[in-house]
């Protein structure tokens, strides 16, 4: 039992399976659909309050989440413990098999941009507010769209995935073209 | 803000779980790894599709059987607001393939050892903060266009969930089989 988790990688369809049975779970026994995006939302209202409470309360799309000062909603809930343990569960999984990494630049990012750590992190910086961006205009991200609300069937989901996967790819070959496959 | 900041006890214990499994799936299925993510957009590495049709066919039929067996399963379905949803996505898929991750893979990368995850998450709280910003204009202009509410596939056809989840099961194990012959050719 204990070689299964010391093996680097899973089918994709284990994984995919796994991940299935693990939305049966939430939703059955916790009344909750798998989704990570909603937490950006509250972490950056809660850090945002430091500086600002009343600016805060006064934004209609925070105070959806968070709630007002008179009838607070808790920003530490289900969702931001799910996408707190999501790090220590990668962290183990990593550990178990001897395959963590220390990557500053990923291969396929240096052979096309070179090594530099700083052009990286800020390419990485810049997409990160893109993706949130778009995950929360679309309502939701891979896993609140994507998984979760393609398997219930939801409209606004499979548009999102549809329109998500043909401009990843139309970004991908602009990104890095057909030699970027030789590096993958 | 803050007098409630935690939410009772069980509820973060069963949220944690549930991330310390995905996190565990996630990394185990390879889609930490910015080579993967990137590489199915390349059309050269199918494993991010093959992850997530599976878990949406075998999601699907523990939802709606567990509903068809009388079971009180309540559905989380996100507003349908067509040009949000495909704006949204499109803008979503030009981050995703720059990043090298989604949300939820950014957060468990980091617990692998991607380093350059870190900037991709700090990214994502500063997006959060401009999009609350920019909510009130985009509501009115955007979410208003195409909305027709909760709406799922059955709900907006009148046809059975179990025909969709069929022809989803047909569409899964046609785009495996398709990929497993493109899989050989590249090999």
């Amino acid at each position: 039992m204990i070689l299964i988790f010391k093996k680097a990688r899973w089918s994709p369809y284990t994984v995919g399976t796994g991940i299935g049975l693990l939305s049966w779970v939430t939703f059955a026994l916790m009344n909750k659909a798998l989704g990570v995006s909603t937490t950006m939302v509250r972490a950056a209202g809660a850090v945002e309050s430091l500086v600002s409470e009343a600016h805060v309360e006064s934004n209609s799309y925070f105070a959806k989440y968070l709630g007002t000062l008179a009838e607070p909603n808790p920003v530490f809930e289900w969702q931001f413990a799910l996408v707190v343990m999501l790090v220590v569960g990668a962290f183990c999984a990593s550990l178990l098999s001897a395959t963590r990494i220390h990557e500053d630049v990923p291969n396929l990012w240096q052979c096309r941009f070179g090594p530099s750590k700083w052009l990286r992190f800020t390419g990485a910086f810049l997409a990160g507010v893109v993706v949130i961006f778009g995950a929360r205009l679309a309502g939701g991200c891979t896993s609140g769209h994507g998984i979760s609300g393609g398997l219930q069937l939801a409209v606004s989901s499979w548009i999102f995935f549809l329109c998500l996967f043909v401009s990843g790819v139309v970004t991908a070959w602009l990104l890095y073209g057909k030699g970027g496959r030789d590096h993958v | 803000m803050f007098e409630t900041f935690f939410a009772n006890p069980s509820t973060i214990l069963m949220g944690g779980v549930t991330g310390f499994l995905f996190g565990f799936l996630l990394q185990k299925g390879g889609v930490t790894r910015y080579s993967v993510i990137v590489g199915q957009f390349l059309l050269k590495d199918f494993t991010v599709l093959k992850i997530m049709l599976t878990a949406i066919v075998v999601g699907s039929v523990g939802i709606y059987g567990m509903r068809s067996l009388g079971l009180d399963i309540d559905l989380h379905v996100k507003t349908t607001a067509l040009l949000g949803n495909a704006l949204g996505g499109l803008i979503f898929g030009v981050g995703m393939a720059a990043l090298g991750y989604c949300p939820g893979t950014a957060v468990a990368a980091i617990g692998e050892g991607s380093r350059h995850a870190i900037p991709g998450v700090l990214g994502m709280l500063v997006g959060a903060g401009l999009y609350a910003e920019a909510y009130p204009w985009i509501k009115i202009n955007i979410l208003s266009i195409g909305n027709f509410g909760k709406a799922t596939l059955p709900s907006l056809t009148g046809i059975s969930a179990w025909w969709f989840i069929l022809a989803l099961l047909v569409l899964a194990m046609g785009s495996f089989y398709l990929i497993a012959r493109l899989e050989q050719k590249d090999t």
